[in-house]
């Protein structure tokens, strides 16, 4: 039991960091970013090819780079070219595939068995001491805690401030002196950039890249966000961003106990569909109920009525 | 301040539903003017403040804004010299953001990279307890939680917490209870003459038209079909803006919510 709660740790902190992305683009900036499963394997695939080249360091930057690059392009459609926000993200996330593949140099994986990269440094270092079988996690929690706290500081500035506003009332920003163009791009490069940087830290983990790394990885960040906001979804930015790690071990954890339940392991994303439509159903449902409850009461009187 | 030259905006050209929103329209305002403006529905009021506030790019014409052209600028760039109030209390805040966060952007002070600081919370303290609405005690909570009346009050101190050069209300007031309308028009006259902004504010109390500010305006058509100040403006009652209206555009002043009194 303890080894499918620390693999779902190891996991669970990797992909929060996609989480944290979303919980910028989608949560404060209320854009649907669907390009994210194209950027998540870019920076998969650039952290790679820079790693097995010999620099795992450099690698992380890259993929951020190439994050950020990607964000770019995707807020540049929907605000300078009149593209609807859905539609430029999923535009983005199929060109995208045909970047990745050049980026690996026509070859869908790439293997790095033998590779230095930043676990492998971080492993080495712990080599002998009690913390060494959990280099993984400590990895992942640092970058996770670093993303954190950049956002915490970040959407306090006033940047930041412009950022959530421009998702929380849309007219206000029209009316005001902040750009909405302008607060959009920052927001989608810099959440972006994090999203690389997941894929990144996941390839090397895996110590294997595949084109397909990222498939998907929208609905799963999407329901762990759900799962996270459900938790932690009230107070400060800390705690939110906070309840955001939380999601995606919460998720990632459910799904290692189906795993061992016997589940087979390509049901995850109808699992993470699932439960991103019941997140967002719930709430509609909760509305609806009085009405609904008052209709289904006055049909059934009306039936006694009619006997 | 302002000087608006023979400004025109057409919408949905060519169609069926063509409408000729402003025509021709050219109005200048003298630093520290507080004018009122009255019209049917469908005058070209708001469109006039859109047109300002650059909603939308006018067809022909030029805005000047203290001596800049702003004909071709970009709306958040006009904003920073022109402050808003819409009818609808709840367009002028983030609902999400604290009170102070909502200030913070409004204040403006400080690079991108700026934190809130302490000497900016008693900065804000100070001027919310202006309001005496009890809204300096709740700096921390999200505005979403305030009433119509206070977030107007709030988006009113947004709006002029560094004094733009132009401020437009449009009918700032017409959303809130009696009481609660009297409170925030209290708070914008003091506000306005204090700060001695310029102001343009769209009503529907003629009674109000009058007595407010120093000139008042008529709209028609998209056009300004009386123009009145000083003197001439003294001595008006209600009665004789109407008759004024109906001998200068043909037919009796018509809008729904028109009070006469």
């Amino acid at each position: 039991m303890l080894s499918v709660a620390t693999a779902a740790l190891e996991l669970g902190l990797v992909y929060s960091l996609t989480v944290l992305a979303l919980f910028l683009s989608y949560s404060m900036l209320n854009v649907c970013d669907l390009s994210t499963d194209g950027c998540f394997t870019l920076g998969a695939a650039v952290g790679a090819v820079v790693a097995v080249s010999g620099h795992p360091a450099l690698s992380l930057v890259a993929a951020m780079g190439a994050g950020v690059l990607s964000g770019f392009v995707t807020a540049l459609l929907q605000t300078k070219m009149g593209i609807n926000s859905l539609l430029a993200g999923i535009i983005v996330n199929v060109g995208l595939y045909s970047v990745n593949m050049a980026v690996l140099g026509g070859s869908p994986n790439i293997n790095m068995n033998k590779t230095v990269t930043i676990f492998s440094t971080v492993k080495s270092l712990l080599a002998g001491t009690p913390l060494a079988p959990f280099s993984e996690i400590l990895v992942g929690a640092a970058a996770a805690a670093l993303v954190i706290v950049f956002l915490s500081l970040f959407l306090n500035t006033r940047l930041g401030l412009s950022i959530r506003a421009t998702g929380d009332n849309p007219d206000m920003v029209r009316s005001s002196s902040i750009s909405p163009t302008f607060t959009t791009i920052v927001g989608l490069c810099v959440a972006n950039a994090f999203t690389g940087l997941s894929g990144c830290l996941l390839g090397q983990m895996q110590k294997s890249m595949d084109v397909n790394i990222g498939q998907g990885v929208v609905t799963v960040a999407l329901a762990s966000l759900l799962i996270g906001a459900t938790v932690l979804g009230r107070g400060p930015i800390p705690l939110r961003a906070f309840g955001m790690v939380v999601g995606a071990f919460i998720f990632r954890l459910v799904y290692a106990i189906a795993l061992r339940l016997h589940m087979p392991a390509f049901m995850l994303k109808l699992v993470s569909s699932v439960i991103v439509v019941l997140a967002l159903f719930i709430p509609y449902l909760k509305e609806q109920w009085p009405v609904l409850k008052r209709r289904l009461v006055y049909r059934s009187a009306a039936r006694k009525g009619a006997r | 301040m302002l000087r608006i030259e023979h400004l025109s905006k057409t919408f949905n050209p060519g169609t069926v539903n063509e409408k000729t929103a402003i025509a021709d329209l050219s109005l200048h305002l003298a630093p520290g003017d507080f004018v009122t403006i009255i019209g049917s529905n469908g005058a070209g009021k708001s469109t006039l403040f859109n047109a300002i506030a650059g909603d939308f790019m006018a067809d022909t014409g030029s805005i000047l804004l203290d001596g800049r052209d702003i004909t071709f600028l970009p709306p958040h760039k006009r904003s920073k010299s022109i402050g808003r109030l819409f009818q609808d209390p709840m367009r002028g805040s983030a609902p999400h953001m604290t009170i102070e966060e909502n200030l913070a952007l409004a204040a403006g002070s400080g690079g991108w990279f700026s934190h809130l600081t302490a000497a900016d919370r008693v900065r804000f303290r100070d001027r919310l307890a202006l309001l005496d609405m009890g809204l300096e005690d709740r700096m921390r909570q999200p505005v979403g939680l305030l009433s119509g009346g206070q977030r107007q009050a709030l988006t009113l101190l947004m709006a002029t917490f560094c004094p733009p050069k132009l401020l437009m209300l449009d009918e700032h007031t017409a959303a809130l209870d009696p009481a609660t309308a009297e409170k925030v028009l209290e708070i914008t006259k003091n506000v306005v003459s204090e700060n001695k902004i310029t102001t343009l504010m769209v009503t529907h109390n003629m009674h109000q038209a009058l007595e407010l500010g120093n000139r008042t305006l008529m709209m028609d058509g998209g056009n300004i079909v009386l123009d009145v100040a000083g003197e001439q403006r003294a001595k008006m009652t209600v009665a004789d803006l109407l008759a004024q209206f109906k001998l200068g555009v043909g037919k009796d002043l018509d809008n729904d919510r028109m009070l006469l009194s």
